[in-house]
């Protein structure tokens, strides 16, 4: 690890002002950002901590959904939103292991935007707001492939806003020795429409299953889409699967999904 | 017999008490004062010429000391392997040097090239990224078969081939076997792969080199397996330090399997330094280093061939085995493959015909050695998946093709067609527990249970045995080994009564300091808790050959137990001398000697106390003092054998394997500590479902480890296991040793990963899928490719 300078701010604006320098990083649970900094892969001149920012942990549901503080812990998100959103809860509560869920945010896993994380696709899926220091960013807007998002270099995610589906489930098939997702899927039945979101499969990070969508749209059951599968052509294929298989999995997880949907 | 805590007593392990707390003291917590800090310069390319290394600007960086490169070790000797192999035709194996920083030529990616030495280890690691080397990319020697065929390419120049030795086993069998099988009845072939393993023990290498200009001694603190062989092997062949001017010591280390039995060159680096500095320079590998530069384990590719009757009786196994031993030679990385293994292919059977070839071939890749098991794992994987193969296709049931073809308890001692000796054995009977206690009656209920969720169940049996405590030393050395295989015990006495037992073996997991204390306490009728053990120092240990091949109760206890004999001797003389009688009239009992007939009696106290104030001593016929040594040499190898069943559930449309059950039955002889046995096994259980169902080291087509962390190295978890059951209560003792004990470390890690193969493969099969092999790791993505070919 190479030296760098610390802050903790107490205010999104000392926050925002922190980062506005050169050389700075938002540091949320350092899930990802230490240990690529232990490896010396990445050497930022001033990590600014998010973790004691006025206003940016807790889930509350006093609205008409869920709103997630940015800073809020996987740990924190799975046991608080267990009775008003339990398939987020149960997404939360299957991430890593509980040191990692114990440390890692919300807030830090939709910045970072790891084709293989799971928030990316509950967020696509619920049709989430992306709240900023600066504005309000559509879960389809937000989005921009493989560690890419709508965020600018000084933006912070103070808040995540959930509209709550009429049922939802998320399938996670891990990759052994990650954990991570290789494939998740998160499906959301919602007023507007079912809302199928991939993770873990394609290239370009987080995406929508249309085809699925629009089966289940007209029969929301694991029948509609017996037999449906995803194209492989944009997928993964790594030591751990081809893209064949990961499409495959695609269509299991959704199947899966749709079924357990509550 | 001590009346608690003796042999056979399921004592906890004393041990662990300190490390559970936090208080156990490994490498990393030596911190020697004016401790300079040293890292390395890895090549990030699997074959490279070093044009130059400029190390100016590196040396100017804050905190740096020195920089040392592959050219401050030309003169220095070259860390070598252990056991010669002649090849078929009599020619000796290829030995390039392996020196202690590459020159010339990198060979793999994290072949270390340059080390700086540095006030702190990040100010050391801030000037390795300053060190500018213009190495030149060549290409790389990956896959075995293309290192064989191309005599271009070549890991070293110098020896004209990738081949390090082509080696038959029995060379005289060949022309028997070959004519067997050309005239079987049935012939079975697979082709597999043992996958390479990575041995991520939890501690990761440290070494900390320190000289003392008084005296001219060295002391090397380092996390090894087997300190006087580090020893021996810097002194005799690499620096040339001479061996009482340097102490090795192993202190508390975090788990080996095999990858800290060897020298590294970091070692040498850290004591060379050290001298040249005059101060004390330590490394302390990372989880990265230690992916790329520890010993990997298994990496063979094989082809075996089982003929048999159509009844099933075996009539001959032959193999052709492709073992990879990366890009150097490790200290036993030319046995393992070898003698820990062609030896083995066997197996528990009658069979009177075995042919082993093995060609070893160097890649650009780290160097392989023996991994937990070491050879043998290899050698019953091939022979129990080709065995469970010719039971399919010769409508056999896979317990009844292996029970007919079984050594039966009244053949013993035993010649096996691979060239070995068993002494003892019953497989019949772990066989008959195997089917009682994982109740194989009840599978075929179990499966139909299995079918209505969805899944598909198979049931995977397994039979193995092993050879431990690798020995004799007369026979070994005729076979190649450059190192006798011996261990070493002094026990000492003290005048108070307690009691020191110096050691050669060394324990990192294996719980020595209290299984040896049960074996002496038995023997004297002492309190264990007044035994303490010392190990893993030169300067305070006989000459041991360390731990490794679940040698130390075998070999190391049978020295412990010949030592303690001889105290039980000389006390014996003290104690008749107390009670003014002669030697002959003496009886040890409890902890008490006696005078036959008398009511005269000392207790063992006594006599210590005697033996070290010998105010009365008879000086001609007794010495004071009450400490003796043995070196135990053994007549034989040990033979663990065991029988494994284990229950899958596959899921078919993701291909994803459960373990539902896994049940070890193995003979280790006479157990000590039947506690410390069971989490023996449990831990090789783990090791051998990790390299079934999840590990894989793999290398990519340029020489990059792709599996280089643990986000792509997959470590099995608690939650990939399921409850591990093991007995070994079905025990035949070993003959040869005093103790009767045959060695546990390794049989988990041997047994299991035929006994999950055989389990998917019988799980497909019963779903009606072709599959008749899946190479380990059977991972999820393997398995449903398999399915859908």
């Amino acid at each position: 690890m190479y030296n760098f300078e610390f802050t903790k701010p107490k205010t999104i604006k000392d926050a925002a002002k922190a980062l506005a320098a050169d050389g700075a990083q938002a540091l949320g649970g350092g899930q990802t950002l230490l240990p690529t900094m232990k490896q010396r892969l990445a050497m930022p001149e001033t990590l600014v901590s998010l973790t004691e920012v006025d206003g940016m942990v807790g889930v509350d549901s006093r609205g008409t959904g869920l709103t997630i503080g940015g800073a809020t812990t996987h740990a924190q998100v799975a046991s608080d939103a267990a009775d008003v959103y339990p398939a987020l809860a149960g997404l939360a509560a299957g991430i890593g292991d509980p040191a990692v869920r114990n440390r890692g945010t919300i807030g830090g896993s939709l910045a970072n935007n790891d084709p293989a994380a799971c928030y990316p696709a509950a967020a696509l899926a619920s049709g989430a707001t992306i709240t900023t220091n600066k504005r309000d960013i559509h879960a389809v807007d937000y989005f921009q492939g493989m560690f890419e998002t709508a965020l600018a270099e000084d933006e912070i995610i103070t808040a995540v806003q959930f509209p709550i589906p009429q049922a939802g489930n998320y399938q996670k098939f891990v990759q052994p020795a990650s954990r991570f997702a290789l494939v998740g899927v998160f499906v959301a039945k919602t007023a507007d429409g079912v809302r199928v979101a991939v993770t873990g499969a394609s290239g370009s990070g987080v995406y929508r299953w249309t085809a699925a969508e629009t089966a289940l749209n007209s029969d929301f059951s694991a029948k509609a889409i017996e037999g449906l599968s995803d194209d492989p052509s944009e997928m993964i294929t790594d030591l751990h699967g081809t893209a064949a298989y990961r499409a495959h999995l695609v269509g299991v997880l959704t199947r899966r999904a749709v079924t357990a949907s509550r | 017999m001590a009346a608690d805590g003796g042999m056979g007593h399921a004592t906890k392990r004393r041990e662990d008490v300190r490390f559970l707390v936090g208080r156990g003291k490994y490498c990393d917590d030596y911190v020697p004062a004016k401790t300079s800090y040293c890292a390395f310069a890895r090549s990030t390319v699997a074959n490279g010429k070093i044009k130059s290394i400029n190390t100016k600007a590196a040396a100017k960086m804050p905190g740096v000391v020195a920089v040392f490169t592959g050219d401050d070790f030309v003169e220095v000797g070259g860390n070598p392997a252990g056991w010669l192999i002649n090849s078929r035709d009599g020619e000796p194996m290829k030995e390039p040097k392996r020196p202690v920083l590459a020159h010339g030529k990198v060979r793999h990616v994290g072949d270390a090239y340059a080390a700086v030495i540095a006030e702190t280890r990040e100010q050391a690691l801030d000037a390795v990224e300053a060190i500018e080397a213009d190495i030149q990319e060549l290409d790389a020697v990956v896959n075995m078969a293309d290192a064989l065929a191309n005599t271009k390419t070549l890991v070293h120049d110098e020896i004209g081939t990738n081949q390090c030795f082509d080696w038959g086993w029995i060379e005289d069998n060949r022309a028997a076997t070959d004519e067997a099988i050309k005239n079987a009845p049935h012939v079975t072939t697979l082709e597999l792969v043992n996958n390479r393993l990575v041995p991520n023990a939890l501690e990761p290498r440290c070494s900390i080199g320190e000289y003392d200009p008084g005296t001219g001694d060295y002391k090397l603190t380092t996390t090894s397996q087997n300190p006087h062989l580090t020893r021996l092997l810097i002194s005799a062949f690499v620096m040339g330090i001479p061996e009482n001017k340097l102490t090795v010591h192993a202190p508390d280390v975090g788990g080996g399997f095999g990858s800290k039995i060897y020298h590294y060159g970091e070692e040498a680096l850290v004591l060379a330094a050290a001298k040249k500095l005059n101060r004390p320079v330590k490394w302390t590998s990372t989880r990265t280093e230690a992916f790329l530069s520890d010993a990997h384990g298994r990496d063979h590719v094989t082809k075996i061939e089982l003929a048999c009757e159509k009844d099933g009786t075996f009539i001959a196994f032959r193999t052709e085995t492709m073992a990879n031993v990366g890009a150097y030679l490790s200290n036993f990385s030319t046995a393992t493959p070898t003698f820990l293994h062609g030896t083995l292919m066997a197996g528990n059977y009658t069979v009177p015909n075995v042919y082993v070839n093995v060609k070893a071939v160097f890649t650009n890749t780290a160097p392989v050695d023996a991994y937990r098991g070491a050879g043998r794992p290899e050698a019953t994987f091939s022979l129990e998946r080709v065995i469970d193969k010719a039971a399919r296709e010769l409508g056999i049931n896979p317990i009844e093709i292996r029970r007919k073809n079984f050594i039966k308890p009244d053949q013993y001692p035993y010649a096996s067609a691979a060239g070995l000796e068993y002494d003892s054995g019953n497989y019949d009977a772990l066989m008959d527990g195997l089917e009682k206690l994982a109740d194989i009656s009840g599978f075929e209920a179990r499966c139909k249970e299995s079918a209505k969720n969805g899944k598909l169940r198979g049931l995977g049996i397994n039979s193995y045995i092993e050879a431990c405590g690798i020995a004799p030393s007369n026979l070994v050395g005729v076979l190649g080994s450059r190192v006798g295989l011996y261990d070493a015990a002094t026990v000492r006495v003290n005048a108070t009564g307690n009691i020191s037992v110096m050691v050669g073996a060394h324990s990192h997991g294996q719980g020595h300091e209290t299984a040896f204390p049960q074996i002496v306490a038995d023997m004297l009728g002492v309190d264990p808790m007044s035994i303490e053990i010392v190990h893993g120092d030169t300067s305070k240990i006989p000459f041991g050959m360390g731990t490794y091949g679940s040698r130390s109760l075998a070999v190391c206890g049978s020295a412990v137990f010949r030592a303690t004999e001889k105290i039980i001797a000389k006390a014996t003389l003290i104690a008749a001398h107390m009670m003014e009688d002669k030697p002959d009239n003496v009886d040890f009992d409890a902890g008490e000697f006696s005078v036959k007939g008398t009511n005269k009696k000392v207790s063992f106290g006594e006599v210590a106390l005697k033996a070290y104030i010998p105010h009365d001593f008879p000086l001609e016929s007794i010495e004071p003092g009450l400490e003796e040594t043995a070196f135990y040499d053994p007549a034989n190898f040990t033979y663990p054998s065991g029988a494994y069943g284990c229950e899958v559930e596959v899921d078919p449309e993701t291909g994803k394997v459960d373990i539902c059950s896994m049940v070890a039955m193995d003979d280790f002889g006479t157990v000590v500590n039947p506690l410390i046995v069971t989490g023996q096994v449990q831990g090789g259980l783990a090791q051998g479902i990790g390299q079934a169902l999840l590990e894989h080291g793999i290398y990519d087509e340029n020489g990059q480890l792709l599996s280089g962390s643990f986000m792509d190295y997959a470590m099995p978890r608690a939650d990939d296991l399921p409850n591990l059951v093991v007995d070994h209560s079905h025990a035949t003792t070993c003959t040869h040793n005093p103790i009767g004990a045959k060695g546990c470390g390794e049989a988990g890690a041997i047994g299991s990963p035929p006994t999950v193969v055989n389990a998917v493969v019988d799980a497909l099969q019963r779903g009606g899928f072709d599959v008749e092999h899946i190479d380990m790791p059977v991972s999820p993505a393997r398995v449903w490719a398999a399915m859908n070919e």
